[in-house]
């Protein structure tokens, strides 16, 4: 199906996705089993500079937008939802430098990532500041020209493999909105260090790890925009990010499909394949419907920020709220056609009912989302009296 | 360092049908793709220039649409890559191949080493790489595993089927490789976006001073005659007895077969 891609974009598919059958596919479910880090397609995306995706090309990147982030993260998910979760979220840490940081700050650490040489995660969740974000307790206490660093981030994806981390702390609790503030972190800080990895029901191929700080100074160069900022780089970074996990829950649905497709052509019963039952037919038209009008809205949303429109945040949310229902839904279906097979880890299918429930979680859950969208949509009307 | 590598465009798939007129393989509708022995002769060229600095030219001899073939050698990284294509080339066999090839290599100009895949998966016979450098005139040290250079001298890892051998051999010389000796890399977006805009010239007989009688058809001392899956082995006979009475059956059956 055509999808109006220009050849850069068919260039970054076709990489891609080629990546995601020559690398991911053979070792997604040893690494799903073990929770290994996928470091050898890393590698692989880093010699097809798809490391530097969303990087301009002054940093080492190849300055592709959000679309292009998207169809990677999708071909890589359709393989494995993991592995491709450890490509997108170093574009998760990266945004905030990217749309915040100063020439400095993007000269010191975009280069290493476009290469590949080093990955980045973003620490914003804590154990009590999940969808209520505000309510962190992690503090950047000022210190001539320092900012000292106390608390501890939880479920960073990425902690711990990467050398590069974004991370909002409060600066100044009683200004409320604007009380937080962003911070480039590196590895290795003195007082920065990790806590232990997830054990994690799905997308195991990625490490999940608390950040913990202790007295952990940073140079004030380190802080993105100014004081005070912190929430709005969060949500700012967010709103451009969300299309990529809608991507990721795509792609899984998709992967999903094409192996309840596959297996329904093979598997007979009384005497016929399962393809040709209405009950298995109906359940798969209404898989791929779902999985094409989640594709549209994330591609939708993509080409909006990509154009640089302001006004993001409700397709940033719907595309994020309706690709994860539609990938919980369609991965369950998968596993309803495969019958018993579909119930044993020997079969695909399992794996990717695992991996997509948390894209209805992170990334703000599926409530958070409705209520940004509802909170667009009384905007909109307000405006228009 | 002076590197040329050959390639060949085969069809992506062991699924080929063949037309029973010609004898030859039915290639319409079929995905073509560079011969995964090629791919590593590729990366082996890629990796020693990588190291020693040169450059990497890489040649095919084919019909038109072989030049997208070419395009993905330079999204890998090749520095140069150029189309033997001439009406006057249809009907090669692996001599006449051998031929046209060497003949554009001797039009590239000086080089250090010739690499080759070790077979092609369509035609499987491995002859081409030792055919090019017999008419090149310079060494050949095939089924290389593992290579490595120092001041023009070449130590060449061969595998062979219990053992392994080492060879070194002087450059220039022509080596074929095994899929053992690399993984070859991923082509990147830059290099896609550099084999969008590369122009591949098309060199034909008259441009590589090949003499008619030597290519095509006409150069070519093999014609295929068949080409047909062989019928499934019988399930073969266990002789029973002691040792001496085995072998004397044995000998019997094979001089009643006139095998010996």
């Amino acid at each position: 199906m055509e999808y109006g891609f220009t050849e850069e974009q068919k260039m970054v598919q076709e990489l891609a996705r080629k990546i995601a059958v020559e690398k991911a596919l053979p070792l997604r479910a040893e690494l799903d089993e073990s929770g290994k880090f996928p470091w050898e397609v890393v590698k692989s995306l880093a010699e097809a500079n798809l490391t530097g995706i969303g990087i301009e090309e002054k940093y080492g990147g190849i300055g592709g937008g959000t679309l292009e982030y998207c169809i990677a993260t999708e071909e890589l998910s359709t393989i494995c939802g993991g592995i491709a979760l450890s490509f997108a979220a170093t574009g998760l840490g990266t945004m905030p430098i990217i749309l915040f940081g100063s020439d400095e700050q993007k000269q010191k650490y975009l280069p290493d990532i476009a290469a590949g040489k080093k990955l980045a995660a973003f620490g914003l969740t804590e154990a009590n500041a999940g969808s209520d974000a505000g309510g962190m307790q992690t503090t950047a206490k000022k210190d001539g020209d320092y900012y000292i660093l106390n608390g501890t981030k939880q479920w960073i994806t990425n902690g711990g493999e990467a050398e590069t981390y974004s991370v909002i702390a409060i600066t100044d609790r009683k200004k409320g909105a604007r009380g937080a503030s962003a911070f480039i972190l590196e590895k290795d800080m003195p007082g920065f260090t990790f806590g232990k990895k997830e054990n994690k029901m799905g997308i195991r191929a990625s490490a999940t790890r608390e950040l913990v700080f202790q007295d952990c100074r940073v140079h004030k160069s380190q802080m993105l925009a100014r004081e005070g900022m912190g929430f709005i780089v969060a949500m700012k970074t967010l709103d451009r990010t969300r299309p990529g996990i809608a991507a990721q829950a795509v792609g899984i649905a998709q992967g999903a499909l094409n192996e309840a497709l596959k297996y329904s052509r093979q598997r007979e019963q009384f005497g016929a394949k399962i393809s040709t039952f209405q009950a298995v037919q109906h359940m798969l038209s209404d898989m791929a419907t779902q999985v094409e009008a989640a594709r549209c809205l994330v591609y939708a949303a993509a080409r909006s920020i990509d154009s640089g429109s302001e006004e993001t945040s409700k397709m940033s949310a719907m595309c994020k709220l309706f690709a994860s229902d539609t990938a919980m839904r369609v991965t369950t279906d998968a596993v309803q056609i495969f019958g018993g097979y579909g119930y044993m880890k020997e079969y695909p299918v399992e794996k990717m009912m695992r991996d997509a429930k948390i894209t209805q979680i992170y990334e703000g859950t599926n409530q958070i989302q409705r209520n940004v969208i509802a909170l667009e949509l009384v905007k909109e009307m307000a405006a228009k009296k | 360092m002076n590197i040329v590598v050959c390639i060949k465009q085969v069809p992506g798939t062991t699924q080929v049908k063949i037309n029973p007129e010609t004898n030859t393989l039915i290639r319409e509708g079929v995905e073509s793709i560079i011969n995964p022995f090629d791919e590593n002769a590729i990366e082996a060229a890629l990796a020693l220039r990588d190291k020693h600095g040169g450059k990497v030219t890489v040649i095919t001899m084919g019909p038109p649409q072989a030049a997208n073939a070419l395009k993905d050698t330079i999204a890998l990284g090749v520095d140069e890559a150029i189309l033997l294509s001439d009406r006057a080339f249809a009907g090669s066999d692996t001599w006449a191949t051998s031929y046209t090839l060497a003949s554009a290599i001797k039009k590239i100009g000086a080089f250090d080493l010739v690499i080759c895949g070790k077979q092609a998966i369509d035609g499987d016979t491995a002859q081409v790489g030792p055919g090019i450098s017999e008419f090149l005139n310079i060494p050949q040290v095939t089924f290389a595993v593992g290579v490595e250079i120092n001041s023009g001298v070449m130590k060449v890892n061969r595998l062979l089927e219990d053992t392994n051998e080492i060879v070194e051999v002087k450059l220039p010389a022509l080596i074929t490789v095994v899929k053992q000796m690399n993984t070859p890399r991923m082509p990147s977006f830059k290099g896609k976006i550099k084999a969008k805009g590369a122009v591949i010239p098309t060199w034909g007989a008259k441009d590589i001073n090949a003499e008619d009688k030597c290519i095509g058809q006409k150069g070519s001392p093999t014609s295929v005659v068949k080409i047909f899956t062989p019928p499934p082995k019988g399930g073969g006979e266990m002789l029973q007895g002691s040792a001496d009475e085995v072998v004397d059956a044995l000998v019997k059956k094979l001089r009643d077969r006139k095998v010996c």
